[in-house]
């Protein structure tokens, strides 16, 4: 019950779920690729993540990797918002 | 009676109808290409009368996607970020051909004669030559900088002599391939510095230069005498500060020389970097809005319109090259991606990819001159390109 509740408040509002997907899509797009299969940046498709632990994408999302051209996007983007990005490029993400 | 009448109308019809669907007899020097990023179209523009003409699709993925134009200036090559090489006919507004090059490319260039068609992948990274006629694969040259290790390769332009010269993000070299035959082109490797993301070569096509990533600086190469190697100009500008994050990459592609100084964008910086043309020192820099993207010069070389990175997209600047100042700042819309300059420079166009729109500019008055519905715009590219080297 407990955990259903945290999930949902974990999950952005229908509006800002659209404003994620056209940054994903278009602003993370410009070194991911718009269809996410990679461009300066690595391919961000759900076989691309199958292996690699939700947690330490959420963290190069929010803080970036230095020495890379990944930026952090902690100024835009909530831990929650990530976690969401990160849950929907490894099941597919949203057109 | 009527029926003859009939008859000849019907003639005449066909007759217009045959003229419409050749080519109309006219020149192609105020024609242009627009990218429709998200929905694989291309719009068709004519920069007499600020209006498209046409729309055509089927290109794949064109985000990122980059166009040269034949020696003509009749045909547009596409490249789009699947690997896609469309030839279009400007004037019977089709494509003539389409290939599948790779899986993962960023744009292309022309050789100097005009035959061989570039395109640049990320991967497998290299290089691919290709026929302009046909579009048949001639040649590639795998960007393999140590063995089994294969590099992004960026910032490829056409340099004189059927050379290209190109960058490796991941192996730090510029490249120098040789295509006098086309099928067996000859390469030469300088080393250029940390993680090399664009390059771009001077008007002259004497210089290229690379900008660099992972270390404050550019790396330039004379072309006339590259066995001195490429050497790093603006080298710690950053002064050991600490670097603003890069939400996007800047784009060193168009013109960014200008009244004798090369003006470039500064990574982790907002400033626009001046350099003395022909000392390579630097002469300055001037404060902007946000992460320079585009840094471009006017055809006259007066002005330089600068546009920026997420989430200061929003906004264009424009500087004057003889004050080096900000004189003007513009919102022209949502996410400006690119400019481009009419072929004289006195209006420029801007896409404005949130608003599904381009926008342009009198370059003298700044006063709106019009716009164009398009559906997310990118990038912007007129036939005036045909003739110029580097681009
Ligand atoms: C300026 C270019 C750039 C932008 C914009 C960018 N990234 Fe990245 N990203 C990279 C690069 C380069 C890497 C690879 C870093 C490395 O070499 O480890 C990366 C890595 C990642 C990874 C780790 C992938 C893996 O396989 O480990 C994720 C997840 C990611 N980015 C998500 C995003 C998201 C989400 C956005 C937009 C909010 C974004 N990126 C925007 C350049 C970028």
């Amino acid at each position: 019950m407990l955990l259903a509740a945290t999930a949902l408040a974990a999950e952005p509002s229908a509006a800002r779920q659209k404003e994620l997907i056209h940054l994903v899509r278009q602003d993370c797009g410009s070194c991911h690729g718009m269809t996410l299969q990679g461009g300066l940046g690595p391919a961000l498709l759900p076989a691309a993540l199958a292996d690699k632990p939700a947690e330490s994408l959420v963290a190069t999302i929010i803080g970036g990797r230095p020495g890379t051209p990944m930026p952090p996007w902690h100024r835009f983007l909530a831990e929650d918002e990530a976690q969401w990005i990160v849950a929907k490029l490894m099941t597919g993400f949203p057109q | 009676m009527r029926s003859s009448l009939q008859t000849l109308l019907l003639g005449l019809l066909s007759l217009l109808l045959a003229g419409c669907a050749g080519s109309p007899v006219r020149g192609t020097g105020d024609l242009g290409l627009i990218i429709e990023r998200a929905s694989g179209h291309v719009t068709l523009v004519n920069t007499s009368s600020r209006a498209a003409y046409a729309r055509i699709g089927g290109l794949g993925d064109l985000s990122h996607a980059s166009v040269v134009y034949s020696r003509d200036a009749r045909y547009a090559y596409v490249f789009g970020r699947d690997g896609g090489l469309t030839k279009i006919d400007l004037l019977d507004a089709l494509i003539v051909k389409r290939v599948i090059q790779s899986g993962n490319a960023i744009g292309g260039s022309i050789s100097q004669d005009g035959r061989i068609v570039v395109a640049q992948n990320y991967t497998p990274g290299g290089i691919k030559a290709f026929d302009s006629e046909t579009l048949e694969l001639l040649s590639e040259v795998p960007a393999e900088y140590a063995p089994g290790r294969f590099s992004k390769v960026v910032g490829l332009a056409d340099v004189p002599g059927n050379k290209f010269a190109y960058a490796l993000f991941d192996g730090g070299e510029i490249w120098v391939s040789d295509f006098s035959d086309p099928k067996r082109p000859v390469t030469k490797r300088y080393p250029a510095g940390q993680q090399p993301y664009d390059g771009l070569v001077t008007p002259d096509g004497r210089h290229y230069l690379a900008g660099l990533f992972g270390e404050d600086g550019i790396a330039l190469l004379d072309l006339w005498q590259p066995e001195k190697g490429a050497r790093k100009i603006l080298e710690k500008y950053g002064r050991g500060e600490e670097k603003l994050p890069v939400f996007k990459l800047p784009h060193l592609r168009g013109w960014s020389v200008a009244a004798g100084r090369a003006w470039l964008p500064a990574i982790g910086r907002h400033e626009v970097l001046v350099a003395d043309a022909a000392s390579w020192k630097e002469t300055g820099r001037v404060a902007v809005k946000g992460q320079p993207v585009f840094v471009m010069a006017s055809p006259d070389g007066r002005q330089i319109w600068v546009n920026f990175a997420f989430p200061d997209n929003g906004w264009v600047q424009v500087i004057d090259t003889l004050s080096g100042q900000v004189v003007q700042t513009l919102q022209p819309g949502k996410a400006v991606l690119h400019m481009e300059f009419t072929p004289r420079g006195e209006a420029v166009w801007l896409s404005a990819r949130d608003d599904n729109r381009v926008v342009i500019y009198d370059t003298r008055t700044f006063a709106r001159l019009g716009e164009i519905p398009v559906d997310a715009p990118s990038g912007i590219f007129f036939t005036s390109r045909a003739a110029r080297i580097g681009l």
